[in-house]
């Protein structure tokens, strides 16, 4: 299996290929709904964000608490597609790429394509085994959004699926039409 | 029958209880599907995805952490006996402590915003909870409890079909909002389908439904038998285990219906992911 330390490289990306199973070390961002939607408030208000993306991969979760003695609290997957709206902007400004399950918009794709990223996928509602390869978590800003806070997740071995290379290969839809029947 | 007096936290600690439960533990009977779906998926990669899902259920069990980091919006159906009195406090109030003490004691995630529209504050509680009461004859109160996660929930619809559009018509909704779904819900989903009553009366069925356990059917032969049916149909689609491809796109299809109106045949279907979680106790 690919092991991929982070921060990823270009180098990285154009050797990824849809539908392989990778494992992620070093550290990613992460972020949901309304973290997204503050971050493109600012874009289009010409604001700077309170955390720089050049470069980072962003995990679409919002995590359970901690339990004590745990690092972190389960953190699994969410739709991705909730995100679309603000994606193409993120990628415009070097975010390298995206980690959450689900289908994307033709918009995101051609924005994957277009600023050679990827979309990793992990497997949703398996946020407890998830949660064992992240081994450090700090909130990074929007505390007041709980759960929707924006964090680094110092992780190790993550596991994922290249669901969208950097060509615009999909593993969503080629395993879906493998696997269709009549 | 005579009158029983119930304390409020009684009620307040077995809603808790079944809270933390089913975020902890899969059901015997999802658990089981997806270990005959490991069997019979024939993508390596939906193997795999079924085996971390196993993985992941074993895992929150034995540690008694959330199986999902989506601990949901809390649902309630109660059947409350008419002979019931709560002392010390309301019902509502009491489940509702229940609700509070559940996702802050049981490190649950609090996933309510107040206002849906403008404000969306979250509550930091997990409050409000969505209580069904059906008042029963009795001296017990019943309830069955779940969270239910957006992402499956996101995928729900509603149609207010006629009846000229008969049974062809009811499936081919369902099975549109399925393949509409796609790999979105966290397949594999349990699909929660109501058939008749009022708009409101077909999406609660829905809800219901998904809230039987999947190794049960319909008891009228005829929903039964379209359960299996429509579940056969759903996994020719392709979806698989996460959506990535493969022949396990739901493991269970559940029905509820309700008598209806002559000029009307509503269907709610109501997508859940396979963390289907629901608990129950009688006081």
């Amino acid at each position: 299996m690919k092991t991929i330390n982070l921060p990823i490289t270009d180098e990285d990306i154009k050797n990824l290929k849809a539908g392989e199973t990778v494992l992620l070390t070093g550290t990613i961002l992460t972020g949901r709904d309304a973290a997204h939607k503050r971050l493109y408030e600012l874009v289009t208000q010409g604001k700077e964000l309170p955390v720089d993306i050049k470069g980072e991969l962003i995990y679409y979760v919002g995590p359970a608490p901690a339990k004590p003695g745990f690092a972190v609290g389960p953190a699994g997957p969410t739709s991705s597609y909730r995100m679309d709206k603000y994606a193409p902007t993120l990628l415009d400004l070097g975010l390298k790429g995206m980690i959450g399950k689900g289908a994307r918009s033709k918009e995101v794709v051609d924005s994957i394509v277009k600023n050679k990223c990827v979309y990793f996928a992990c497997v949703g509602g398996a946020a407890a085994l998830i949660a064992k390869s992240i081994k450090k978590e700090e909130v990074l800003c929007y505390e007041d959004l709980g759960t929707e806070a924006i964090r680094r997740y110092t992780v190790e071995d993550f596991p994922c699926i290249v669901a969208i290379d950097s060509y615009g290969n999909n593993a969503y839809d080629e395993g879906q039409k493998k696997y269709f029947r009549e | 029958m005579e009158i029983r007096k119930i304390k409020a936290s009684e009620i307040t600690e077995t809603v808790c209880r079944l809270f933390m439960d089913c975020n902890y533990y899969i059901g015997k009977d999802i658990y089981c599907a997806l270990q005959k779906a490991k069997e019979s998926e024939e993508s390596e990669t939906g193997r795999n995805i079924l085996a971390q899902i196993i993985e992941n259920d074993d895992i929150a069990a034995k540690e008694r952490i959330p199986l999902c980091q989506d601990t949901g919006m809390a649902i309630l159906f109660v059947k409350y006996g008419d002979k019931v009195v709560v002392e010390d406090g309301s019902f509502n109030d009491a489940v509702t402590e229940g609700v509070r003490k559940a996702y802050r004691d049981g490190f649950l995630r609090k996933s309510v915003v107040d206002d849906p529209v403008f404000d969306r504050i979250n509550t930091k509680d997990n409050t409000p909870c969505i209580i069904h009461t059906e008042i029963v004859p009795g001296d017990k109160i019943e309830i069955l409890a779940g969270g239910k996660g957006f992402g499956s929930e996101n995928m729900s619809k509603i149609a207010m079909l006629t009846p000229s559009k008969g049974i062809e018509g009811v499936k081919n909704f369902i099975l549109d909002t399925v393949r509409e779904a796609g790999p979105n819900p966290c397949p594999p989903m349990v699909v929660g389908v109501g058939i008749g009553g009022t708009f409101e009366k077909a999406a609660t069925l829905a809800k219901k439904a998904t809230f039987r356990s999947i190794d049960t059917h319909n008891p009228d032969v005829r929903y039964a038998s379209l359960e299996d049916e429509l579940l056969y149909e759903i996994n020719k689609m392709g979806f698989g285990p996460a959506g990535l491809g493969g022949t396990t796109t739901a493991i269970g299809v559940n029905i509820e219906t309700y008598p209806t109106h002559i000029a009307g045949m509503p269907v709610a279907v109501n997508i859940c992911c396979h963390a289907a979680r629901h608990a129950k106790a009688v006081i």
